[in-house]
């Protein structure tokens, strides 16, 4: 496919990169020569200087043969006006527009067809919601959710005192006495898939499949305490703040999660804290918050936050635009025995450096987004078979996809141990109706089930059928 | 230094000169050249066994590759193919010295087309074959072809554009679309297409299929080596007009073609580089013809005037190196509007040596641009290019690589100066190695050769000729020690 990415930031680069690796020919457009100068070496896509959302840029970025435009760049209004222009000059463009201004996320919704816009990404509302998800649920590092939040692949670390240390997968399940399956670990830096004798060690970071409802007794088993979610700190006033704070407070009233939330969240709602450094900032969030205590004061000062009741929270939520920041601000909170600390990390990638300081959570709205544009990208390749859900695991070294299997895909109905699937691939869940099924070689799918996979090989699985060796 | 996947394509590039050994190997064997044959299969052989071994030594190559490794890789592998390509010439005894075989390589791939051969017609087929054959793939460079071949860029190829860069001529070398891979395809594709029409419109003429075969090779890749001792003059007018109109095309920028494919000529005929280069060259032929009649050369007939001064201005401009006439004998204006021509060159991205229309383009903008400074030093004014703005830092390179140019002309001008020949030979002789003419004026004019040089002129005329086909940069930097240190 061939596929225009309007502004080469973060997001555009990432996104340059993945799709490249995908065989699309992919061109991105920045107006700043000396950022595409830096990435001209670095993937195999072609780079444009220009304004965007200029017809004679677009023309000659080559709009007209263009299939998919991306519009990343750093202001919500280029990004509309880019997706407007190109499609006016290309009717048959698919376009997706980031808008990250809380004002327009309304209005950018119902006139998607004025503006010509296919799909709209909101990174920062996105990282909202996973954190929302993660506060939920305190012991896991990370939580991805499939079949509409039913089946879930969350993160775990072995730690020197966690009951999984030094066990083999077989004997996981009478530990955990609930049917779980580990479907990868990273160690020392490196993403490999066990089989059934691998022995867990301290450190790892795994990667466990199991159905959302059985989640509570896995934390219950794990000996993780579940405290229940009082007080929430959040540090910094950004966007993905606003978006927190405001989904924290409505969740007293909002709440479709099932079974253990109701223990975990009191009906009564979440002290939710704000912290900020700019007094205006503060001001204009707590006019647009009101439930919300906000205090203005600089969070880098470890007394600061002491006095404002750091030791007091049940979770820290550090959102600053600094990741350096954000890293310092949980390694007080970790000091401090905070239950859940989990970081935004804008720039710095999720590696072996930062996972050695054992943090907590680690939050990346750009792989966040990127995912979400990735799969728009495969569904518009396979107009049947794809991929209904999917999330990067492992520090991007796996793919879980979700995918509803139809009269299309192969070898319906017949036991997975009879059939040949590639290597690296695992088919880690399978959901029928109401019945989720952790599935073993006995286990089947059939029409209409939606089936969840792991790959953590190089080849992308862009449809069910990709997955048969 | 990535010296692992450094390594690795230099291997690569290996297998693909063995392979493009063959057609010699069935020449020879053809025409019962036994010996020669053999020592092709030699060459083969060698270059398969050395690309073995590094590809034995460089597994596990680590990812990694920046824009230095690419200079270095493109340098050292230009040197290599060199000297893996003299074997035949040497191994068959058609070229007893070493260094002569090694002139003779340089000079064909680098497309200069400068000779040391005393008797062209004495040459074995096979032999001349792979002389003209290594001016048709030096012409659009050997990495180019690798990169349409073989996916060497694996996951993230966006490192191939270090080698583009390095190998292609010109101060801003992009890509014609997003994937290297189909870049370098269509480049080669246009360069075959061409060739090809080249070779019927030749063969159509009185030319042996073998004779068109070589003469099309040689005038595709801008490199001159002929079949005959005294180029093209023995040929007929035609083929001679045909040769002309066909270097003036392989001295265009290849993006031109792409473009009229893509159906955008109209963006062409715009192009800057495009009218310059051409208004360059109608320009030199018009004052050349003239010269000519007012002194009364070949018996005062304008057609032929005007068919001899085209292809030397086209043969020089697009720095092929054929000739038709002993265009040393010419008046003395006639020649210093040739030794112009050599300097300035073809276009970028073309198979052309030299400046490049374009640099002189930059160059002459920039100075203009630098003389209005002087008068109001507090203007601030953007250099335009086909109406875009041209980077600061391309305006920078291309005045580093005008001093560079400058100075390895001026060393090397000197060092030739040390054998006993005029000035006019040395000055013309490093002139026309540098931008990869071939034939300069007086005891290197096109009727003599180089074969009489010393062995030192050779091999500074060896690195001239290197140095002037990859601009100067790859194969400076293999002599800058800040290279090879190990941050």
């Amino acid at each position: 496919m061939k596929i225009l990415i309007a502004g080469d930031g973060k997001l555009g680069e990432t996104l340059a990169k993945q799709l490249s690796v995908e065989k699309h020919d992919v061109t991105v457009v920045d107006s700043n020569p000396s950022v595409l100068e830096t990435d001209v070496g670095r993937y195999d896509v072609m780079y444009v200087q220009g304004n965007c959302a200029t017809m004679e840029t677009l023309r000659q970025a080559g709009v007209e043969q263009a299939n998919l435009l991306i519009a990343v760049t750093g202001s919500d209004e280029v990004n509309l006006l880019c997706c407007t222009t190109a499609h006016w000059i290309n009717p048959h463009l698919h376009t997706i527009a980031r808008i990250r201004n809380p004002e327009y996320v309304e209005q950018t919704y119902a006139m998607r067809d004025a503006f010509a816009i296919s799909m709209i990404v909101n990174p920062d509302q996105q990282a909202a919601a996973e954190i929302e998800r993660l506060i939920k649920y305190p012991g896991f590092l990370k939580r991805e959710s499939f079949a509409k939040g039913r089946m879930e692949i969350v993160e775990l670390r072995i730690d020197a005192d966690s009951k999984l240390r030094d066990v083999t997968l077989n004997s996981l399940n009478s530990i955990v006495k609930c049917k779980v399956l580990v479907c990868a670990v990273v160690r020392e830096g490196n993403a490999v898939t066990p089989d059934g004798n691998f022995i867990l060690r301290e450190g790892d970071r795994i990667f466990v499949t199991a159905p959302t409802d059985t989640l509570s007794v896995l934390l219950k088993n794990l000996g993780i305490i579940t405290r229940r979610v009082e007080r929430v700190m959040i540090v910094g006033g950004g966007k993905v703040s606003y978006y927190l704070a405001q989904a924290l407070q409505k969740h007293a009233t909002e709440d479709r999660d099932t079974g253990i939330l109701k223990r975990v969240l009191p009906r009564s709602g979440i002290d939710v804290q704000l912290v900020d450094i700019d007094p205006e900032r503060c001001r204009s969030i707590a006019d647009q918050l009101p439930g919300i205590q906000v205090v203005c004061g600089d969070a880098s000062s470890l007394s600061f936050l002491e006095s404002i009741g750091l030791a007091q929270s049940s979770a820290l939520v550090a959102l600053t635009g600094l990741d350096e920041l954000n890293m310092v601000i949980a390694l007080y909170g970790k000091n401090h025995n905070v239950p859940q600390v989990i970081a935004k990390m804008s720039r710095i990638e999720n590696s072996q450096v930062i996972d050695n300081l054992s943090i907590g959570s680690m939050i990346s709205p750009r792989s966040l987004c990127c995912n979400t544009i990735i799969r728009y990208v495969r569904a518009m390749q396979n107009q049947t078979g794809a991929a209904v859900t999917m999330h990067t695991i492992a520090d991007g070294n796996a793919e879980a996809i979700e995918f509803s299997i139809d009269q299309s895909a192969m070898h319906c109905n017949v036991p997975l141990k009879k059939l040949k699937i590639r290597e690296n691939v695992l088919i880690v869940g399978i959901i029928r109706g109401q019945y989720i099924e952790i599935p073993n070689g006995d286990s089947h799918y059939e029409v209409g089930d939606s089936v969840v996979i792991v790959s953590s090989g190089n080849q992308i699985i862009g449809q069910f059928n990709d997955i048969f060796a | 230094m990535n010296y692992r996947m450094i390594g690795r394509i230099n291997a690569f590039l290996l297998i693909l000169e063995a392979f493009f050994m063959i057609p010699s190997v069935i020449y020879c064997f053809y025409d019962h050249d036994r010996w020669v044959g053999y020592s092709f299969l030699i060459g083969m052989g060698v270059c398969l066994a050395v690309a073995g071994l590094l590809l034995i030594l460089t597994r596990h190559a680590p990812a990694g590759f920046y824009a230095k490794d690419g200079f270095v890789c493109v340098g050292f592998g230009w040197i290599l193919i060199c000297l893996f390509g003299c074997t035949p010439y040497w191994l068959s005894g058609q070229l007893p010295q070493f260094i002569d075989a090694l002139f003779e390589t340089v000079s064909g791939f680098t497309t200069t087309g400068s000779s040391v051969v005393p008797a062209v017609e004495s040459l074995s087929r096979g032999v001349n074959y792979w002389r003209c054959f290594t001016n048709w793939l030096g012409g659009m460079g050997v990495l180019v072809f690798l990169l349409a071949l073989a996916p060497i860029g694996g996951e993230n190829g966006g490192y191939t554009m270090h080698l583009l860069r390095a190998e292609s001529p010109g101060p801003n070398v992009g890509k014609l679309v997003p994937k290297m891979r189909r870049t370098a395809a269509i480049l080669y594709l246009i360069y075959i297409l061409l060739t090809f029409l080249d070779f019927l419109f030749l063969v159509v003429g009185e030319m042996s299929a073998y004779e068109a075969l070589c003469t099309s090779f040689a005038t595709a890749g801008t490199g001159g080596f002929g079949v005959k001792n005294d180029s093209l003059a023995g040929f007929s007018s035609y083929s001679q007009n045909v040769c002309t109109v066909f270097m003036m095309l392989f001295g265009v920028n290849f993006s031109c073609y792409y473009l009229i494919l893509i159906r955008k000529v109209k963006n062409v005929l715009k192009d800057e580089e495009f009218r310059l280069y051409w208004g360059i060259a109608i320009g030199s032929v018009g004052a050349i013809t003239l010269n000519l009649m007012l002194n009364k050369f070949y018996q005062g007939s304008f057609w032929d005037t005007l068919r001899h001064s085209s292809f030397q201005v086209s043969s020089i401009m697009t720095t092929t190196g054929f000739a038709t006439t002993d265009f040393d004998a010419w008046p003395t204006f006639s020649k210093v509007i040739l030794v112009c021509l050599m300097v300035i060159g073809a276009c970028a991205g073309s198979t052309g040596g030299g400046i490049k229309c374009a640099r002189l383009l930059l160059i002459l903008k920039g100075l203009r641009r630098n003389i209005r400074q002087l008068l109001h030093p507090n203007r601030v004014e953007v250099v335009h290019i086909n109406g875009n703005a041209v980077d600061e830092g391309i305006l920078a390179n291309t005045n580093a690589y005008l001093a560079a140019y400058a100075a390895i002309l001026v060393v090397s001008f000197i060092l030739v100066s040390i054998d006993h020949i005029t000035v006019t030979t040395s000055l013309t002789a490093v002139l026309a190695c540098m931008n990869n003419i071939g034939p300069g004026l007086e005891q290197v004019g096109p009727s003599a050769n180089y074969a009489g040089l010393s062995i030192l002129s050779k091999s500074v005329l060896i690195l001239d000729m290197l140095a002037g086909r990859l601009e100067i940069f790859p194969i400076l930097i293999l002599f800058s020690r800040g290279t090879w240190k190990r941050y």
